[in-house]
């Protein structure tokens, strides 16, 4: 734990995510595939995980279709490897949600959604960005090795795995957020109602 | 760096601090709440021991999985009813105002804000709904917010925010005859990508924009997000004040003055400078409809569905994917692809103008034997406006379905969805695999007269033949 503001709840430095990989391969996968919309009837993010991919994973009976989430030599992966634009769509939270409660704690891709990389930041879930050369190329690796370590590495910007090192980008905010363990919005901005209550009311709109 | 926009100001204007992370603390002057994305926001302020901050600048409504048909409580599904009982117990733990269904104002959040003048220019506004953008149309900043941004601004009034480019996108000239502002948005998309706004904040201007009614702008707004813009806006102008004034929430006489002095003055300067322009004529375009599975897959009704290897080798792979499941073949056109369900409503196009010109095209047709025509309008007060004016026996006439409001089809978490591999000429603003509620299901996205020309055809149809259409079957 780092935060000083005993308020800070969860947050916790993020400087590294060290795990065996899983690759899901595609542009412009959308959050109504990482969790389709009737999984969304529920009052809490408990159990999310069983549903991620869900449609994409099991067919109508509900049985497994081909998906690396599926497979067995990915399971316990918690580096993910995805392409361009993923998680574009609907604002859900349920969908970092899901992929972390199925075990996903860093993402590697060539670029992301905006609102859902935001999300995934509120769970400190690095969202990386790197070429689609490298991106592919690290998918390819964990496809043959499923069982090596790739390191996410936010300090310094990289993605290693064998004797392979990726020159990643980390968003600048995300990286301070993560590094300092200062990702719990909630505390931090907590912290300055007096000013908000002035700023507030300097609003032409909040008088009338 | 964009310098004198509208983006600019407002967000100067609402800057509370600097936070260590770099980004900005800004406080949030409307707070939109439904039902689907906030009972864990409210859930960890509860294990925090925190209340709501804002509850006056806070508003709820419930749209995703309220049923169309039956609403009467309990809902048959029990799902739904807990979390509409959630909701329920939770606005009236912090003090929020509900539009719930007897209140005769609920409906889907993007429609509701507006229509009582919540929604003004100037304003921050978020909720936990990608299609916040919506309320740009006002010349509000606003934007879709993920569940646990939602517990910031309940707890704190305030959202945390990295600053973003402007990309001013002008479109010029006059748009045709059967053109609309959902064939202008889907062109903007399919020009720049479905991530093209990634990193921006999309300004619409120009005449084709300028000459537009506040329901145009706003189905223009909502679906910044599917161009990848978290957030999209329109400069406010006389259009916008007049929508205003004499709406619920808008003051009167002398405050009403004192507060449109307040818009003019956050508008985008004529010297005001972008980080990107774009430009768009307006008068070129036609009808638009898409023919794949996201939103940026669309063509021009008289254009050819393009070959994926004659697209950028990124977009190949997904053009092919998409086509397979579509079931359409490069080289034909969209027109004559035939459907099953006509869906008209959602946050894009369920408002009274998207339902008046829909029931221009409809009144004196019939809904094809084969189609099931399902109207949803976007609010309670849509419903009894268009009623009013007789548009519910048009479309009932017709043979489609009036419903009750919400979000519906769009993403079918009630009841009302696709059913197997059936194909959808929709109004809604999202063609994904699986949206509608079946992961077979096809959805084609198109504005509201194409919509109810398609119903009436059987297939997808350019609205402006329909005339001869006719006279061809007679």
């Amino acid at each position: 734990m780092s935060a000083d503001d005993g308020d800070a709840g969860p947050a916790d430095i993020v400087t590294e995510v060290t795990g065996t990989g899983v690759p899901v391969r595609g542009n412009d996968i959308d959050t109504d595939q990482i969790i389709p919309a009737r999984f969304l009837k529920v009052v809490t993010f408990d159990g999310l995980g069983q549903f991620a991919f869900f449609d994409v994973r099991f067919d109508d009976e509900d049985n497994p279709k081909e998906h690396p989430f599926n497979e067995d030599r990915f399971q316990g992966a918690s580096v993910l490897a995805v392409n361009a634009n993923f998680g574009c769509g609907s604002s859900r939270e349920h969908a970092p949600q899901a992929l972390m409660r199925w075990g996903i704690d860093a993402i590697v891709g060539e670029s992301f959604a905006e609102i859902f990389a935001g999300n995934c930041l509120a769970l400190g879930i690095p969202t990386v960005t790197a070429s689609q050369e490298d991106v592919e190329a690290l998918q390819d690796f964990i496809d043959q090795n499923p069982d090596a370590d790739v390191e996410v590495d936010v300090v310094e910007e990289e993605v290693r795995y064998g004797d392979t090192v990726v020159d990643a980008t980390v968003d600048d905010a995300q990286k301070r957020a993560l590094v300092e363990g200062v990702w719990d919005t909630t505390a931090l901005m907590g912290a300055n109602a007096d000013t908000v209550k002035e700023t507030a009311a300097s609003l032409p709109y909040t008088n009338v | 760096m964009s310098e004198g926009t509208l983006y600019d100001k407002v967000w100067d204007r609402h800057e509370v601090t600097e936070l260590p992370t770099g980004q900005t603390q800004l406080f949030v002057g409307l707070h939109l709440v439904h039902e689907v994305t906030s009972p864990q926001a409210f859930g960890m302020l509860e294990e925090r021991g925190l209340e709501v901050a804002y509850p006056e600048r806070t508003h709820a409504t419930v749209d995703h999985i309220v049923p169309t048909a039956d609403q009467s409580r309990p809902y048959s599904d029990d799902a739904a009813e807990e979390m509409m009982s959630e909701l329920e117990q939770n606005v009236r733990n912090a003090g929020i105002e509900f539009d719930d269904p007897t209140t005769g104002r609920q409906g889907i959040v993007h429609v509701v804000g507006p229509e009582q003048g919540l929604t003004q220019p100037g304003m921050t506004i978020v909720c936990g709904d990608s299609h916040t953008a919506t309320h740009g149309a006002f010349g509000a900043l606003a934007f879709g917010i993920g569940t646990s941004q939602i517990r910031d601004v309940l707890a704190t009034g305030c959202i945390a925010m990295e600053k973003q480019k402007v990309r001013r996108i002008e479109v010029t000239g006059e748009l045709d005859e059967g053109v609309t502002p959902k064939d202008v948005i889907l062109t903007v998309i399919r020009r720049l990508g479905t991530d093209g706004g990634v990193g921006y904040v999309y300004e619409y201007g120009g005449e084709a924009i300028r000459d537009m009614d506040m329901a145009g702008r706003m189905s223009i707004c909502n679906m910044s997000i599917e161009g990848g813009a978290r957030a999209g806006y329109v400069n406010p102008d006389e259009t916008t004040y007049e929508y205003l004034e004499g709406r619920d929430r808008v003051p009167e006489g002398e405050a009403f003055e004192e507060l449109k002095a307040y818009w003019e003055s956050v508008a985008s300067d004529a010297d005001a400078e972008y980080d990107d322009v774009v430009t768009i004529d307006g008068s070129e375009l036609e009808p638009v409809v898409t023919w794949g599975t996201t939103p940026g897959q669309g063509i021009g009704i008289s254009e050819e569905i393009p070959a994926p290897e004659d697209l950028p080798a990124d977009k190949a792979d997904s053009a092919r994917a998409a086509q397979e499941h579509m079931e359409v073949e490069p080289g034909d056109t969209m027109a004559g692809y035939e459907v099953d369900v006509a869906f008209l409503g959602s946050c894009t196009n369920a408002r009274l103008p998207d339902l008046r010109e829909a029931a221009a095209v409809v009144k004196g047709r019939e809904v094809h034997e084969d189609v099931r025509g399902l109207v949803v309008p976007g609010s309670q007060r849509v419903k009894a406006a268009a009623e009013a004016e007789g548009l519910d026996e048009v479309f009932r006439d017709a043979g489609f379905e009036w419903r009750g409001a919400g979000c519906s089809m769009c993403l079918g978490m009630n009841g009302d969805q696709l059913v197997g591999d059936e194909r959808c000429a929709s109004s809604s603003n999202r063609n994904f695999v699986g949206r509608q509620g079946s992961k077979d299901g096809r959805t084609v996205l198109m504005s509201p007269p194409m919509v109810a020309a398609a119903a009436v055809t059987g297939e997808v149809t350019d609205v402006r033949d329909l005339e001869r259409f006719e006279e061809v079957r007679a």
